[in-house]
């Protein structure tokens, strides 16, 4: 479903501040794989997402998604088929405008914007349906605006946009770290249940070990803009979170091995 | 005041309540200070007096309505494709259009337009007279309104004001930024020329200095109107109230015209409306803080010593 081959990403580059993030980095993706993603920060995941998503534009490498190379499609034409959602709830609606509001906004990702006024019966039915199931009462407040949601609620709302029209490519990038835990635990099983009814092709940013291990059938472990581990299938299975704690130290304390040599 | 003079500020609150209706959309639903008005203003009085003495006035004000468009998109162009800051760019198409209005008024610094066919003369001779003139400014005031109305229901108009709320959340959807800020602007320059235009043909002349301080007289207006109708909770407040408040501004500059205030300095008194208006949450927030502190220092005093060790 996803390809990336070769991608290559230096920042400001020929001055004080350079900073190469990826010097040679390919990742595949099955359809309807759920990867998880794992790594200390700076580890460059997130970056790994804005380079998937276009938030900039590589210098050098390959970007295909199902088939179609989209290394150089802006952004928002990239949205059409990349749903995405940040660790800041706030970030993924627009909150002065009505949750039905919202909910068209990500509606028009599956027609063209046309001229069409408002919002008809049939779409709000239907976002009345599609809101029943997050089971946070959310559809009897169509009329709500978002703003006065809480965290929980707004990121909730934010994965039912991101995958109204079913997207080829969701990704998560630490969307449920700031909220409560409970909250958080409520939205992880909400996502697990999204990706699985649509089969969607998923990547997930998580600092949770636990939840890395338990959620999606393929977890990658990254560090200084490289994937150092990739598991799935049975050696994921016989995987325990001590383990790759441990496997996850060992990376980190390379790192600061590396530090001290520099410092001595 | 007498019937007369009330019934003239009216009329003109509703020339400039287009004023205003272009600044909610730039100011409030674009969140953009957008500072092309004042020259696309005058660009829209400039074409509608030219036009006019030509023989076509109608044809005028939809030429100032297309001019302001293309003013608006001068200035999104600069904002987003060659990334100058938004009141840079404001200032930038604002300046360049000073030396364009005169080239449309042919270079002269006053176009009179006496004995000749405006609107409002098309329509006094099929209305009574009285009315003739507040029937027509009432009708583009109420186009306006309306068709910002309906226009922000569509999905396009959605989109625009998803931009305005939260860019962060457009760029990251399949909404084109760029495209929604360049629609916000063409629309908005368009309804305030639309206003210059309407005005020329109203005090029969155009002048290229017409259009200075467009943005604040436009800016009063909207905030006047949102404390009449009580802040902006909806499209539909902010449409009222900004045409509730051209007009409650043009009655206020009437009163003031009475008083000893003299015309010169009637934009100096517009100014200190929108600063004291804008900077009210801010001076609000410092006299309860005061009022806190006071409070609890008479607390702090008022406790005996014995439990305060």
């Amino acid at each position: 479903m996803l390809t990336l081959s070769h991608i290559r990403k230096t920042f400001n580059p020929h001055t004080a501040t350079e900073k190469t993030v990826f010097s040679d980095l390919s990742l595949h993706l099955a359809p309807g794989e759920f990867v998880t993603i794992i790594g200390s920060n700076g580890a460059g995941k997130s970056t790994l997402f804005n380079a998937i998503a276009g938030s900039f534009l590589l210098d050098g490498g390959h970007v295909v998604l199902d088939g179609k190379d989209i290394t150089f499609l802006p952004e928002y034409k990239r949205a059409t088929q990349i749903g995405r959602l940040f660790q800041d709830p706030l970030k993924g609606t627009a909150p002065s405008m009505t949750i039905e509001e919202n909910l068209s906004l990500a509606y028009l990702r599956s027609k063209r914007r046309v001229a069409s006024f408002g919002i008809s019966a049939r779409e709000r039915t239907y976002f009345r349906e599609k809101l029943s199931t997050l089971g946070l009462g959310l559809e009897d407040r169509l009329t709500t605006k978002v703003g006065l949601l809480s965290g929980g609620q707004r990121q909730a709302l934010t994965l039912m946009m991101a995958t109204l029209v079913t997207p080829k490519l969701l990704l998560l990038d630490e969307h449920t770290a700031a909220l409560d835990p409970a909250t958080a635990e409520k939205v992880l099983e909400l996502t697990r249940k999204i990706v699985e009814e649509n089969k969607i092709t998923c990547m997930m940013i998580t600092h949770n070990i636990r939840s890395s291990l338990e959620l999606g059938t393929r977890t990658l472990m990254m560090d200084n803009g490289q994937i150092v581990l990739d598991l799935s299938g049975p050696q994921r299975e016989g995987m325990t979170v001590p383990r790759l704690l441990e496997l996850f130290k060992e990376a980190s304390a390379q790192e600061l091995d590396n530090d001290r040599i520099l410092f001595s | 005041m007498s019937i007369t003079a009330v019934l003239g500020s009216v009329e003109q609150g509703l020339i400039y309540s287009l004023v205003a209706l272009g600044i909610v959309l730039s100011y409030r639903v674009l969140d953009l200070a957008d500072l092309t008005v004042d020259g696309s203003f005058t660009l829209g009085a400039a074409w509608s007096a030219v036009l006019a003495t030509a023989g076509h006035p109608i044809l005028g004000i939809g030429a100032a309505f297309l001019a302001g468009g293309a003013a608006g998109l001068v200035t999104a162009a600069l904002q987003t494709k060659l990334k100058v800051q938004p009141i840079l760019a404001g200032i930038i198409t604002m300046t360049a259009l000073y030396s364009i209005n005169l080239m449309v008024m042919g270079g002269r610094s006053n176009l009179p337009l006496l004995r000749v066919t405006t609107i409002f003369t098309m329509a006094e001779e099929v209305l009574p007279p009285s009315v003739a003139t507040l029937a027509v400014t009432g009708l583009f005031s109420l186009a306006a309104a309306g068709g910002l109305f309906l226009f922000l229901r569509t999905q396009l108009g959605l989109s625009i004001r998803a931009t305005g709320d939260n860019r962060a959340m457009v760029s990251s959807s399949s909404i084109n930024p760029n495209f929604t800020t360049t629609v916000g602007l063409c629309v908005a320059n368009a309804l305030v020329a639309t206003g210059g235009a309407l005005l020329a043909q109203y005090q029969s002349f155009a002048e290229p200095t017409m259009g200075t301080g467009m943005v604040v007289i436009g800016l009063a207006s909207l905030i006047i109107g949102e404390v009449l109708v009580g802040g902006h909770r909806s499209i539909l407040h902010s449409l009222a109230g900004a045409v509730l408040g051209a007009i409650v501004y043009r009655l206020i500059i009437a009163v003031a015209l009475r008083t000893s205030i003299s015309a010169s300095n009637l934009k100096l008194v517009s100014a200190i409306i929108v600063a004291a208006a804008i900077s009210y949450p801010a001076i609000k927030e410092r006299v309860e803080f005061y009022k806190l502190r006071k409070a609890g220092k008479q607390d702090a005093d008022t406790l005996p010593h014995s439990e305060n060790l």
